[in-house]
């Protein structure tokens, strides 16, 4: 595509321009299975292998669980390597996904976010990345097309820094992120290559430095090794920032862990992730010019959990209003609602924090949701205990 | 910011219709963005796209409820959706259709400024199929003034390939030149 070596801003639809960025990349293995509503990344990375423009094997594998598996397997042999998937594909994968941390294999998948069965669904929400989250895996969420073009190039960088040596993925909001046409300015290639130089490893399968990758981890090493993993995960939170700053400094486009909207000065802060945080933005937009005093904060590294940033984003503020895009079957709270109210537990200042489940499935989410949300969080009482999600937009 | 809503049916190119105003739009300049109402795609299925193009950034992924502009490509979608449903009421109606502007007003009881194009006649005419985007999406341009038959010209290109660019091209001309706007 020509038109992408310009700094001009390009029209282009989101996973086309994230699989020109993991070409910029210059990724040496590709292992992938299409599924809607990733389809189009792996799509469009097979035409650039195919008619040369990438240098890179590209394994059409038979299914989810044999792309990551040929992914640790390239990494596990020195190369750059990437994989997407969404929803089912990630449910079949995910007795992999938990395997690459541990082995602290730097691939990067993205993830074009979509519900997961039943009913069979194909549009949009979280259920599918919260479904792992705990797997250990460096977990970024995207807000715009520009920003996942760019995490698509930064996530490398991340995964492979010798201080990280960590899987990442790379979130994207299926259809609302992933199918959108909207202009998009590409990293010029020269500078890509200085920010992201080839990927070399001495952590790697090497017939002159033999080492053994994936074995029996009993009792007596288990609990060490899941705790290493955690370590490690816990310590890349510092070492992602300093790369955004090295990304920043190159290409001029700043981003930081938990981005903060209109919070001075506000008293209620909606906490969002992905995609849905410019319609909020918007919202908050138009609460503003009428003089409510409302702000919004993004989180933009979940895993892992920024704790120190957002803590100091929401000093001050009296209510939070978490979203969640996935329910947490059978507790009061969705994942995010429940982890800001741990968070906030020791805190001497608590403010009153409330949780509100909506955009499953496609649901179209709008900014009268937010508004709506600003309001009852108006209409709560004085007692902070009250808990339970509240679901927005449910359709009687 | 123009909000627009576009109504075909699957295989007439509701989606790259607004796909191709987005990427002309950016192309000159403008912000813009484009996007389907996802579903399963079928052939003859009712589609809508959705557009949106201004001159800040745009920071909203809702669909577009309340539109400045409605594209009708097929017009037996008006005989089962409502397609002027939260139009403005300074809006406008983009319709293919040869029928005259009263008789589709007295029809369907559409309210704002309609602008009528035989979109179909031309489509036969230059590309030989019935296949209307690019003929809707030059009556569109024309209306808005957002995109010349020149700025449009390497979208085409892009998206069609030379040979069927040039074709496309000549249909965009013929609607940019002969849609008829009320008023």
């Amino acid at each position: 595509m020509s038109s992408i070596n310009s700094t001009k801003p390009v029209g282009i639809e989101v996973s086309l321009a994230i699989a020109e960025a993991v070409k910029l990349a210059e990724v040496e293995v590709v292992a992938a299975y299409p599924i809607t509503p990733q389809t189009h990344i792996v799509e469009h990375l097979s035409d650039l292998v195919a008619n040369g423009e990438l240098n890179a094997e590209y394994v059409p594998v038979e299914s989810e669980h044999s792309a990551l598996s040929a992914c640790i397997g390239s990494s596990a042999a020195g190369a750059r390597t990437f994989t997407s998937t969404s929803s089912q594909g990630l449910m079949l994968m995910a007795e992999i996904v938990f395997i690459a941390p541990m082995l602290r294999m730097p691939i990067v998948m993205a993830v074009a976010n979509r519900a997961i069965s039943g009913p069979l669904n194909i549009w949009n929400d979280h259920s599918d990345v919260m479904s792992i989250r705990d797997c250990g895996w460096i977990q970024i969420f995207a807000e715009t097309g520009q920003e996942a073009t760019d995490l698509s190039i930064i996530a490398f960088r991340i995964a492979e820094d010798k201080n990280v040596m960590m899987p990442l993925i790379l979130n994207l909001d299926g259809f609302t992120l992933s199918h959108f046409i909207e202009p998009i300015i590409f990293p010029e290639a020269d500078k890509v290559k200085k920010f992201l130089p080839p990927y070399e490893t001495s952590h790697k399968l090497d017939l002159n430095n033999p080492l053994s990758f994936g074995l029996l981890g009993g009792p007596e090493v288990y609990t060490e090794a899941r705790r290493d993993t955690d370590l490690a995960l816990l310590n890349s939170r510092s070492h992602v920032q300093r790369i955004f700053d090295e990304f920043a400094g190159a290409f001029g486009r700043q981003y930081r862990l938990v981005e903060t909207y209109k919070t001075e000065g506000a008293e209620t802060i909606i906490v969002t992730i992905g995609s849905i945080s410019e319609t909020a933005m918007s919202a908050v937009d138009e609460m503003r010019a009428v003089g409510e005093k409302v702000g919004l904060i993004h989180i933009r590294l979940w895993r892992p959990f920024p704790v120190v940033e957002f803590r100091a984003a929401v000093a001050g503020a009296k209510n939070l209003a978490v979203v969640d895009r996935h329910i947490s079957m059978g507790f009061p709270e969705g994942p995010v609602g429940t982890e800001v109210r741990a968070l906030m537990y020791h805190e001497k200042e608590r403010p009153r924090i409330s949780n509100y489940v909506l955009g499953l499935g496609g649901r179209d989410v709008t900014r009268n949701h937010f508004k709506y949300i600003v309001e009852q969080v108006k209409s709560l009482g004085a007692d902070k205990r009250q808990g339970g999600y509240e679901m927005v937009g449910v359709l009687e | 910011m123009i909000e627009i809503r576009f109504h075909g049916r699957g295989g007439q190119g509701a989606v790259t219709s607004a796909e191709l105003m987005a990427r002309t739009a950016i192309g000159s300049g403008k912000y813009a963005q484009a996007f389907p109402s996802f579903g399963p795609e079928r052939r003859g299925a009712p589609v809508t796209s959705f557009l949106r193009i201004s001159d800040i950034p745009i920071r909203i992924r809702e669909k577009v409820y309340t539109p400045n502009v409605v594209v009708v490509l097929d017009p037996s979608i008006m005989g089962v959706t409502k397609v002027d449903a939260g139009l403005k009421d300074n809006g406008l109606l983009i319709i293919n259709s040869a029928k005259p502007v009263e008789e589709l007003r007295r029809q369907y009881g559409f309210k704002q400024k309609i602008a009528t194009i035989d979109a179909l006649h031309i489509a036969l005419e230059e590309l030989k199929v019935p296949i209307t985007n690019t003929v809707m999406i030059g009556s569109l341009s024309k209306a808005l003034g957002v995109a010349t038959p020149d700025e449009v010209r390497c979208h085409l290109e892009e998206r069609f390939g030379p040979s069927l660019a040039s074709r496309n091209q000549k249909a965009f001309e013929r609607a940019y030149n002969e849609t008829k706007v009320e008023g």
